[in-house]
This record gives C-alpha cells, structure tokens and sequence, in this order.
C-alpha cells in the first residue's frame, strides 16, 4: 500500500470524529421522561382516565388527534365515543390541555426526550392563564 | 436438484398467499379502537347556511362596531395597526368596491357612502376551494367554506382565487397583535391564511353567529335550503343583491340595500 502512514492516520482520525457522539456519552445516563399527571384538574377526577388508554395514548396520541381534528373540521363531528363507551367533546384546546395544563412537564417531557417539536402550540393556548398573561 | 417452472410459480403463488394473510393481521391489529364519532345533537343544522345583511338597520358608527368588534374578540382576530398586514374576517367598504357594476353616479348619495358589512361569502361554488393545492380550505355538508389552518401551507392561491377580498394572510405572528386573547378558540400562526368561519364552533354548540347575535336584526342567518327560514322569508319579500353574483361563485350572503324611504 503506497502512502500506508497517511491513510492509516486519516482512517484514526475519521473514526475518532465518527464514533465521538458514541464515547462521548458513554456511561451517561440521559433522564428518562417522566411526565407529570398532577395537575388540578386531573387531581380531582375520582377515575384519573384520559379518553383512551394509558398504553394507547402514550403510543398513538397523535394519530387520535388528527383523527380528531378531521372529525370535528372537516365532517363537524365533534363528540368522541372512545372504546370504553365514553363522550367526550373534541377539542385540542378545551378538553385535552384543560387536564393536562402542565405543557412543561407533561408534553414536552416526552417530545423534547425525543427531540421532535410538534407545533400546536402555535395556534392553540396551552393553558388559559397564560394566554391572559401574555399581553 | 432442478425445480420445473409450473413449480416454482405454485410456491411463489402459495407464499404471496401466506404473506398477504399475515400482513392483514397486521393491519388488523393496529386498527384503533372501536371508536365512533358523532356530531352534537344541540348543533344547528342545516343544509345551506346564508346570510342576509339588512343594510337598512345599520345606522350609526355603532352599529358597524359592535357585529365587527364581537367577531374580533371571539375568533382572536389580530390587529397590526396598518392595512398591509390586515387580518379581515368581517369588515366595511363603500358601495362602489362592494356591488362595482352596479355602480351609478345617480345613486342615492346615502347609500353610495354609507359602508358595507363584509365577510366570507361562504360561495356555494367557491374558487378558493377549487384552487387550494392541500385542501386545506373545503365547503362543508352545511355549504361552510372551512378552512383547516393545519394543513394551510401559505401559498395563497385562495386570496387570489376570491373575488370578494374576504381572505387574509399571517404576514407575520398574530399572537403579540391580539388585544383581547380568548383562551377558548386558538389563534392562527404566521404563514396561514384565514378568514370568515360563519361561526361554525358556535353552530355546534347551538349557537348562532356571534355577528348576528349583536346585530338588532342587521344580519340575518338560517337555512336557504328550508323555505320556512327566516333568511328566505326576508328574501321572499325583498329586493336582494349579492356581491358579484355575474361571476358565478354563488354567494350565500345577500344584501338588502334599500332606499332612503326604507331607513
């Protein structure tokens, strides 16, 4: 091999740069999500349920709320029968962040643990308190 | 070991068998729960919303105010201080822009300045419908032009589109511009485009429009599709005008313009 010194040389440092995010953070445990369900509201209901299941909602929460936003804008259907038989009002706004008013500690625990960053908060208020506060 | 071609095309058609059988399950078992969506039972309903503005019972400076300032503070409509960035969801202009070909000089000069209420005019056969490239904006079962600000990607081929003026575009974040913010009803975010939505979250609650709540009679709402509503009783008995009705967008908003001798 010509030049075998160079190459061997250029090789180490690639690796080194490559496999750096690995070594890094090797032994470093990142926190876990831990989202918070104690918020008032949620703390005085007798049966602390959301409108599907635990297991349900933690993975498919976002398809629900596009099915959701489909049903109530583009059909006006606007009432939820979940699978236990219970109404519930479709609103983003109104009904899912009034129990869960924590956007802090509940929302983005998870999305910024997995670094996405869904923009509803653009548009819908997370908590009514401080949309009176911010002007 | 050879394998003759009848053979080979049995397996092959026996294992696509096989795998589309377990894709299937697949599918089956990622289906969402039994769920079923329902529209409210105290929703107004209706087969054609529309929209009759007696101009007749506007009179003062007032009377324009209040059905504008409502709609405003409900939907969180921003005001940027400057007609550039303006966000219109219900507003006034003269008789010339609003009916120009019915325009003459010999018109009475009350209505030639006295202003007109605007909004969305929720056309039976909208433009900005048939040109919006996601669907964002849509005509609904009840005749809404709707609009679904998730999807709306800015282009704004559905300003163009309108005819009567009645769609704005986020230039910039309403949110800083929002006088009196309603924590019930979400803002919209740069980049969208927005209008008139004939109140249809009213609607469902069983609501009229918050304009026409606060109009004394000015405005008028019911079902063009049910002769027994008041909107056709109104258009039954008047003269009524649509706002560039030779363009054959079908407007859901009439006007009755009226003389002095009406007022």
């Amino acid at each position: 091999m010509y030049d075998a010194g160079k190459i061997i040389i250029g090789l180490i440092i690639f690796l080194a740069f490559a496999t750096f995010p690995f070594y890094s953070n090797m032994g470093k445990a990142v926190a876990k999500p831990d989202p918070k369900l104690n918020t008032p509201v949620i703390q005085q209901m007798k049966v602390k349920q959301c409108v599907e299941s635990k297991k349900f909602m933690r993975a498919k929460h976002m398809q629900l709320l596009i099915n959701w936003r489909n049903a109530a804008l583009r059909r006006g259907e606007r009432l939820y029968k979940g699978s236990d038989g219970r109404i519930t009002e479709i609103s983003l706004q109104n009904q899912c962040l009034r129990c869960h008013s924590n956007k802090r500690n509940f929302c983005d625990e998870c999305h910024n643990y997995v670094a996405v960053n869904p923009y509803c908060w653009d548009c819908h208020f997370y908590a009514p308190k401080e949309a009176n506060n911010e002007h | 070991m050879s394998i003759s071609r009848r053979d080979f095309l049995k397996i092959a058609g026996i294992s696509s068998l096989g795998i589309g059988f377990s894709a299937t399950d697949l599918l089956w078992k990622n289906r969402a729960e039994a769920v079923e969506y329902m529209t409210s039972p105290k929703g107004l309903k209706a087969k054609r919303w529309a929209m009759v503005v007696d101009v007749r019972k506007f009179k003062t400076e007032g009377d324009y105010k209040r059905v504008i300032d409502i709609c405003n503070r409900i939907h969180n409509v921003p005001d940027f201080g400057n007609t550039k960035d303006e966000v219109k969801w219900i507003w006034t202009d003269t008789f010339e822009h609003v009916f120009p070909f019915q325009q003459n000089k010999y018109l009475p000069e009350t209505v030639q300045e006295k202003p007109f209420v605007l909004l969305c005019n929720h056309c039976d056969n909208p433009p900005c419908v048939r040109v919006c490239p996601t669907q964002a904006t849509f005509k609904m079962k009840d005749g809404i032009v709707a609009q679904d600000y998730h999807r709306c990607i800015g282009c704004r081929f559905c300003m163009a589109a309108c005819p009567f003026g009645a769609r704005s575009f986020n230039w910039r974040d309403p949110r800083p511009f929002i006088k009196h913010v309603n924590p019930d009803f979400p803002t919209r975010t740069k980049g969208v485009v927005e209008k008139c939505n004939f109140c249809v979250e009213r609607l469902e609650k069983g609501l009229r429009p918050a304009c026409v709540e606060v109009s004394n009679g000015g405005l008028i709402f019911g079902d063009l599709a049910d002769p027994g509503s008041e909107v056709r009783k109104i258009l039954s008995t008047h003269y009524s005008l649509r706002r560039k009705a030779e363009l054959g967008t079908r407007p859901s908003v009439f006007y009755i313009i009226g003389g002095d001798e009406d007022a």
